[in-house]
């Protein structure tokens, strides 16, 4: 579904990414592990088309993204909730998810993808008249997700969304993965929680300043010594 | 009293119609637009094209003047701001006081630097049974002109809490980058928000022909400083602070005009000579206790 080939980033004159090659087939969860400033972000921010390659090639459903604005990147159906929730602090609840269902047509179409989110998370219905600057990070992290899931994407970019959750919501988050998931979205997830993110994901890549240094099934990267020593704190 | 009330209502309506286009302009490009009290100018003339050449009735001048203002909006968007949207934010503020001396030449140029006679599309006349009963003194071109501003802004308001458009707008000027993960092309809510701003302008523009009687190609230039300053006092980027700092600036210098100070025999202030400097003054010491504004959120600068 989501391939990169040999892809370099640069961002002035520090190279962040050196030939990155990974792919994602349609119905996995595939995540990205690594330290801080390994990349993983700028991976995610490549595919939405935030930033652009210097060399190598992106390609969704087989068609390159190198000329593909942002938005109708998301028009093709990949939603990318970024680093930081980035919620709109000074919408609604409510008009967030609007947001997020931009280039979603019809009533009926946006009140399903309203109700299905309503349903992954009951707190966003409670607050949905709520400026979302006012709700907690758990509930914005909720939001961010919520948001991007109203446009009904095929593939869903998630950046760390666990980070600074409390370990009960770090839990129910990544419940909410395993449901999404159920529903036949296809996942990249990145994420600091090594051990968490390998227990959902399929197969996992990691990520050492700017380079794949190993890729394999989850269960066998969650095996292996050097990540185990080096991710999973053992 | 009262009387000097509706004078201060009436300047800061025209305050509000113009400083409406620099907040949200700055919304979402963080750029303020110099150029956007010549849109004003331009949108006056168009009026007054409409009024005396075309001899439109006052309502279609007012129209047709906001759309011509919303397409020059527009095209300066499109060829001034747009190429240099990734460049750093001086050249786009370099570049748009450019366009405000281009516009300013090109009127002198084409119209002549000499002010021209706008007709009095509204009967100036004093409505007679106000006076009488409440010895105000309100003409029918200011409650008029009143009527249609206020009418603007609840238009304005409707549109940018509303509707998509508007959810929109409000997006890209909190997060740009978040707001194209939406889908949102942010390219056109940048050329909406412009056509939007100088649209109101253009009317403003009209209305303040009309309410003065003359146009100019410099007419813009004033307004539109004063009105910049209103948005800033209401906190630039906010919509209902740019109307609360328009009103405020309509008070303080109808306020103002109506003092004169003897400092001595030969030196008398009257209030027109201090108008403009009490103005600055109000500014510069709301700035200093609240830094982002009447109704400005204190700005977190984005990283």
């Amino acid at each position: 579904m989501l391939c990169l080939r040999d892809v370099d980033v640069h961002y002035g004159p520090i190279q962040a990414l050196h030939g990155v090659s990974l792919e994602v087939a349609e119905g996995q969860v595939v995540t990205l592990i690594g330290a801080n400033g390994a990349g993983k972000s700028t991976v995610l921010r490549l595919v939405s088309g935030l930033i652009r390659p210097t060399r190598g090639e992106v390609l969704f459903e087989g068609a390159s993204l190198a000329r593909v604005a942002a938005h109708d990147i998301v028009a093709r159906g990949v939603s990318h909730v970024p680093e930081g929730r980035r919620v709109f602090a000074g919408l609604t609840v409510l008009e967030n998810l609007e947001m997020g269902a931009y280039l979603v047509r019809g009533r009926a179409a946006i009140r399903a993808a309203l109700d299905e989110v309503f349903e992954l998370f009951p707190r966003l219905r409670e607050r949905r008249g709520q400026r979302a600057g006012t709700l907690s990070g758990g509930e914005q992290q909720m939001l961010a997700i919520g948001r991007a899931l109203m446009g009904r994407p095929r593939l869903l970019l998630l950046d760390e969304p666990s980070l600074g959750l409390a370990p009960n919501l770090v839990q129910s988050i990544f419940g909410v993965i395993a449901g999404i998931r159920q529903r036949g979205v296809t996942l990249l997830l990145v994420e600091q929680n090594a051990h968490m993110a390998l227990r959902v994901a399929d197969r996992g890549y990691v990520l050492e300043t700017g380079r794949i240094v190993l890729h394999d099934t989850a269960e066998r990267l969650a095996a292996d010594p050097n990540v185990r020593a080096a991710y999973l704190g053992e | 009293m009262s009387q000097q009330l509706i004078n201060a209502i009436s300047l800061g309506a025209v305050y509000a119609l113009i400083a409406l286009g620099y907040t949200m302009v700055y919304g979402v490009l963080r750029l303020i637009n110099f150029a956007h009290g010549e849109v004003f100018m331009v949108g006056s003339f168009i009026g007054l094209a409409a009024l005396s050449v075309f001899h439109l009735p006052f309502a279609l001048a007012v129209l047709v003047a906001m759309v011509g203002a919303a397409l020059l909006g527009a095209v300066i968007e499109r060829g001034a701001y747009r190429p240099l949207r990734s460049a750093p934010r001086l050249a786009a503020l370099i570049t748009a006081i450019g366009v405000s001396l281009l516009l300013q030449n090109l009127g002198m140029l084409i119209l002549g630097a000499a002010p021209r006679a706008y007709p009095p599309a509204i009967d100036p006349a004093p409505i007679a049974w106000l006076e009488e009963r409440a010895g105000v003194v309100v003409t029918r071109q200011q409650v008029v002109i009143l009527a249609a501003t206020a009418a603007i802004l609840a238009g304005l308001s409707l549109i940018v809490s509303r509707t998509k458009i508007g959810k929109a707008m409000r997006a890209v000027s909190e997060d740009r980058q978040a707001a194209q993960l939406m889908g949102i092309n942010v390219d056109r809510v940048i050329a909406f928000t412009f056509c939007l701003g100088s649209a109101i302008a253009g009317a403003g523009g009209v209305f303040y022909g009309v309410y003065y009687g003359t146009a100019d190609p410099l007419m813009g230039l004033m307004p539109g400083i004063k009105a910049f300053v209103a948005a800033v006092l209401g906190g630039i980027g906010s919509v209902p602070g740019a109307m609360l700092g328009a009103l405020l600036m309509g008070l303080v210098e109808t306020g103002v005009s109506s003092v004169t100070l003897r400092v001595s025999p030969s030196l008398v202030l009257t209030g027109s000579t201090l108008r403009d400097a009490v103005a600055f003054a109000v500014l510069i010491a709301i700035l200093l206790l609240r830094p982002a504004g009447l109704l400005g959120r204190p700005g977190r600068e984005k990283v």
